[in-house]
């Protein structure tokens, strides 16, 4: 208990210390000291719960919750105000609307309910907790010293750094609230908070198109927040409890009503998760500096989204409307966006699309709701939390060093930054290639999609897996083409930038090497809890243990024989006319040219627009037809009982 | 025993010529001669070629192509001139950017005189160069064998390559970038 | 248990390479058949392969060893999983995995002919790859088991419920075998395409092992076919080996009746087959299992 509030509010106040700090030494020396704790008080909640597994705190939170609902109210004010200011009217309705709602809520049914547990942690949680302490806190230290660079690059601006830190710290305590939060009006103050940092991170250049985008991912998200609110105001009204545990238990017993929040709770998580059709505010937080970027994708934000879904899985499932709407609309997600991954060739805009797929298969595996979709849910948040902030943070780096986040512009990166781009590779074979983790889940989770009966998800996976490979081993090649004559220019890249990523490399490794010890002492435990009886494993041992032994194959050659080649090395084959560098032929006209090699987009297929719109109309349809039939159960349900 | 015989893998490249000699090369690849009977595959790729088929002859424009492909072959390589035009230049002899015969650039193995020079003739040729390429090969390994430092330098590799087994992948591929 | 599956590990690991040779052998014949020629004698694959250990070892760069010496490691791999009776989606990712590292061994070299050709493997991959799951994805619905040991003891044989899966993976493998209209990315015998494709800065043993490996690959490929129709029995495996072979040859008069399309036709030809032949089958599995 006493670790979890302090991991809660710890960052708050070394928030607030940043915040009031403006010298680079001592943010450098507070965020590294305070990353430094945050990570190993993750690590000690995880050993303090792991032998006890779930456990629930029963406390008086009547105070926190009015204190709660005080900040909410001033955060929706201040919302209303800027919103007011950039004429976004939308955001003030939304913001309006939920908050009147949860007010009018807590006054006159809130304070009737009784909350026996306003908090709890169970292994889903420490899995969480782990990655926003671990790989959260790697990425603030990352962001010291990539913001030196950016407000370099920027020096124009005035130096706005300490309030990024406090942002990002603020973060970090949101989400360890949010996933030991069992009061739901508690999450709902997280999920509130996580939504307004984020708006504030993307936001945080100022400029126009910042702004703008900023103001979508809010009023996207505050869509959700309204859904939450809404899910609250049923469960608590229906069934006189706010407690997600509760909710669970009945859902056991009363699944299809259970399923109405729920519904409403899944809907929120989906705009979090920027699943299709609210994908575009993910995308539109590229403008922020690539930390944000990192932070929002890997380890916060839209994981508090798919945490959320994962939760509520098992009163999801093929048998009721909720499931259905959210695996169908993780489904179409996640191959529209796999298919929009190939026609872009900003590295950014890759990884963003990259991760609202897998995020659209996470969503899926919750929709589905068997413990073995959850078991391969679970696991690919964990390996996308690693993998996609080490890929964030090495384009973060190229960025910087070769002045641009195109990916054709990453021509002969083996030659100009050797160990980025050798960190790049791992990564992107980690978010695959068999063994590294990705696959592993995803494995596990096309034989839950067949096991589910849902034939449309089993064509969804096959073919989104081929145009997965597609689109990473095109980058993989252009990063490993070898461009003679190029100038190593990596010695510019920070000490601290090198840190991280190397911790997150070790991890990206690491955790495919002890993925069976993960499954076996966190995962199939909590399965067992959540879902009853004996899980059996979901990949059999033997697979398991041929995965592990294939990664430690692939480190073991690489060490050994790479780029150890004895033989003689001659030029390429320029037919005849290479003039000797490898990059410029002897051309008509008796002049030299020089070539370059640019990759496929295939526009004419996968063109990002088209994908946006289809995969838009479709999940739009998914989710008006699953809320619509929930609302009318809860009407027909509301009508029988007056 | 050597196989280099038995598959021999022409590249071919038709230089200055009337492109009659180029003709009846490709000649040798229809049904009616098929060169394929003796593993013989018409590349278009120096890298993968034991031989190197040239029509036509040198000119000022073409000499670095010629140099180069021949270059690009790896050893043991043999260099079948075909036609009048490839051995000597031929009717071009006199023209004011001609250069000359093959051998004025690159060493040529076999002369495969005509013009143009027949398929039976081409074919001939070209089993003559497997001669030259068997004798070729017998000579580089001969020349290995010599080398007699070769085993030595092997083992301390070997060693070499033991240690550094335990470097973490990472490391190994930057080094693996910086060699290049 | 164990030793009948070391036995078919190691008789694998000897007698592919060997059976693949000697088909590869068999298609060079057959095909100077076709076209009135004579053709090379039936070892000339090996002829050519041991002629590429003899040569010159050169390298356009030091590292492009290192990936094809993964590929060709993990593409005998995924036969060791499928002889040794393992799962079939595992053997798939780790052909990907293999494919993946040839692909970029060619991307390595940083030649345009070796990277266009390069792409279109790329694009190959994704064009076979639905199909190939759904290959597997079929046989788990019909058999209850992704593992090879299961499904080859199978009392009733799979072909029938299959048959547009059959057919369907039937499709693709002529993408696989690198064959007439689909050698988009690289060609056998002395057929060219942007000169040699993906394999234009691979020389000596580099391309001696690639084409072992093809050799291997072919192989557990063919190991798909015999699967549609293991049923447990004698019999049913004898008319799976004689499928195969069949297969095999329609895949080389394939190879000898059809141009090289362009890669739009590759591409939206295997889709097309992947979702009619191989989603409709599966749906109809899903009714009738």
């Amino acid at each position: 208990m006493g670790t979890i509030l302090f991991l809660i509010f710890f960052p708050i106040i070394i928030a607030f210390i940043l915040l009031v700090s403006k010298e680079d030494k001592v943010r450098d020396g507070v965020v590294k000291i305070a990353a430094a704790a945050i990570a190993i008080a993750s690590v000690v909640v995880a050993v303090q719960f792991f032998s006890s597994g779930e456990k629930y705190f029963s406390f008086d939170g009547e105070i926190v919750s009015y204190v709660m609902m005080a900040i909410e109210v001033l955060l929706a004010g201040y919302i209303v105000y800027t919103s007011w200011k950039h004429k976004k009217y939308l955001v003030i309705l939304f913001a309006v609307a939920q908050t009147c709602l949860m007010v009018w809520f807590e006054f006159t049914r809130g304070h009737g309910i009784e909350v026996e547990h306003n908090m709890y942690i169970d292994r889903l949680s420490i899995i969480m907790i782990l990655i926003i302490g671990i790989i959260g806190s790697l990425i603030c230290v990352y962001a010291l010293g990539y913001m030196k660079d950016f407000q370099h690059h920027h020096a124009d601006q005035k130096d706005r750094r300490p309030w990024f830190f406090f942002v990002m710290f603020i973060f970090l305590a949101a989400m360890v609230g949010l996933v030991t939060a069992n009061n739901m009006i508690w999450m709902y103050f997280f999920w509130e908070i996580t939504s307004l940092s984020s708006f504030f991170l993307i936001g945080y250049t100022k400029t126009g198109e910042a702004t703008n985008n900023a103001f979508r991912a809010l009023v996207m998200n505050l869509a959700g927040g309204l859904g939450f609110a809404i899910g609250i105001v049923v469960l608590g009204t229906v069934f006189g409890t706010i407690e997600l545990s509760t909710m669970l238990l009945a859902g056991s017993v009363y699944g299809e009503l259970v399923a109405i929040p729920a519904a409403f709770f899944a809907f929120a998580g989906i705009t979090k998760a920027a699943q299709m059709p609210f994908n575009s505010w993910l995308l539109g937080a590229m403008v922020a500096p690539t930390p944000t970027s990192a932070l929002l994708h890997s380890s916060t934000m839209v994981k508090a989204g798919v945490f959320l879904i994962i939760k509520l899985a098992p009163v999801l499932g093929m048998g009721n409307f909720a499931g259905i709407m959210t695996m169908m609309v993780g489904g179409i997600t996640f191959l529209m966006a796999t298919f929009a991954a190939v026609s872009q060739s900003n590295a950014k805009r890759v990884l963003a699309y990259s991760t609202i797929a897998n995020l659209g298969l996470i969503v899926t595996c919750g929709g589905i709701g068997t413990a073995a979709a959850v078991w391969a849910g679970v696991m690919l948040i964990i390996f996308h939390a690693v993998t996609k902030s080490l890929l964030f943070l090495c384009v973060g780096t190229a960025e910087h060093n070769i002045g641009s986040r195109d990916i054709e512009d990453m021509d002969g990166l083996f030659e100009r930054m050797p160990r980025l781009a050798a960190f790049m590779m791992i990564g992107i074979a980690g978010m695959f290639l068999a063994p590294f983790g990705m696959l592993i889940s995803k494995w596990a989770a096309m034989t839950a999609f067949v096991d589910s009966g849902n034939i449309i998800l089993v064509g969804i996976i096959c073919f989104g897996s081929a145009v997965t490979a597609f689109y990473w081993i095109k980058w993989m090649g252009k990063l490993s083409a070898i461009v003679a004559g190029e100038e190593n220019i990596q010695k510019n890249v920070h000490k601290e930038e090198w840190f991280v990523q190397g911790t997150l490399v070790v991890l990206t490794i690491g955790v495919c090497l002890i993925f069976p010890l993960i499954s076996m002492y966190m995962l199939v435990p909590y399965l067992e809890g959540v879902f009853g009886g004996l899980s059996a494993m979901i990949l059999s041992a033997d697979n398991m243990i041929i995965m592990v032994v294939m990664v430690a194959a692939i480190v073991l050659l690489t060490g050994l024989f790479f780029g150890k080649s004895k033989k003689k090395v001659v030029p390429i084959y320029l037919s005849g006319v290479n003039e000797g560098d490898n990059r410029t032929f002897y051309g008509p006209m008796g002049q030299d040219v020089q070539f370059s090699l640019r990759n496929w987009h295939m526009e004419q297929y996968f063109g990002e627009k088209k994908m946006n719109l289809i995969g838009g109309v479709l999940t739009t349809i998914m989710i008006i037809v699953g809320l619509g039939f929930m609302i009318g159960t809860l009407v027909n349900l509301l009508g029988g009982v007056l | 025993m050597s196989y280099i015989a038995k598959s021999p893998w022409v590249v071919h490249y038709d230089g200055s010529s009337c492109n009659g000699c180029d003709i009846e090369v490709l000649a040798c690849l229809t049904p009616m001669y098929d060169v394929e009977r003796f593993g013989i595959i018409n590349t278009g790729n120096p890298k993968h070629a034991d031989v190197f088929l040239v029509t036509g002859s040198v000119n000022e424009q073409n000499k670095d192509v010629v140099k180069q492909i021949y270059e690009q072959m790896p050893e043991p390589k043999v260099v079948v001139a075909v036609g009048i035009c490839a051995c000597s230049a031929g009717i071009f002899r006199e023209c004011y950017n001609i250069m000359g015969g093959v051998d004025t650039v690159i060493p040529v193995d076999v002369y495969v005189p005509g013009c143009a020079a027949r398929p039976e003739a081409i074919i001939d040729g070209v089993v003559k160069g497997l001669a030259v390429l068997q004798e070729k090969r017998d000579n580089m390994v001969k020349a290995v064998e010599d080398e007699s430092v070769e085993p030595i330098e092997e083992e301390n590799q070997d060693a070499a390559e033991a240690g550094e087994a335990e470097e973490k992948k990472e490391e190994a591929e930057e080094e693996g970038g910086k060699q290049k | 248990m164990i030793v009948k599956m070391i036995i078919f590990i190691v008789a694998y690991l000897i007698l592919a390479p060997i059976l693949g040779g000697l088909l590869a052998g068999l298609d060079r014949k057959v095909s100077a058949r076709m076209q009135g020629r004579v053709g090379p004698s039936i070892l000339q694959p090996f002829y050519d392969v041991f002629k590429l250990f003899e040569k010159e070892s050169v390298t356009p760069t030091r590292v492009q060893d290192f990936y094809v010496l993964i590929f060709v490691l993990f593409v005998i791999a995924s036969g060791v999983i499928f002889f040794a009776g393992g799962d079939l989606l595992l053997l798939i990712f780790v052909l990907t995995l293999a494919s993946a590292f040839l692909i970029v061994a060619a991307y390595s070299s940083n030649s345009p002919y070796a990277e266009i050709g390069a792409e279109r493997e790329l694009l190959q991959m994704m064009a076979y790859e639905p199909m190939v799951l759904i290959t597997a994805i079929g046989f788990y619905m019909y058999c209850g088991s992704f593992a090879v040991r299961d499904i080859v003891v199978g009392s009733s044989m799979p072909f029938f419920p299959l048959i547009g899966i059959f057919l369907g993976f039937a499709f693709i493998l002529t993408i696989k075998f690198r064959k007439s209209p689909f050698d988009l990315s690289m060609s056998h015998h002395g057929h060219q395409e942007l000169v040699k494709g993906l394999t234009t800065e691979f020389s000596g043993k580099t391309l001696g092992l690639i084409e072992i490996s093809h050799w291997y690959e072919n192989i557990f490929l063919l190991g798909f076919i015999f699967l549609f129709f293991a049923n447990g029995t004698w019999w049913g495996y004898l008319i799976g080996v004689v499928v195969c072979i069949a297969t095999y040859f329609f895949e080389v008069l394939i190879d000898n009746s059809f141009a090289r399309m362009k890669w739009q036709f590759a591409f939206k030809s295997s889709w097309i087959v992947a979702l009619v032949l191989g989603m409709i089958n599966i749906f109809v599995l899903y009714l009738i299992v």
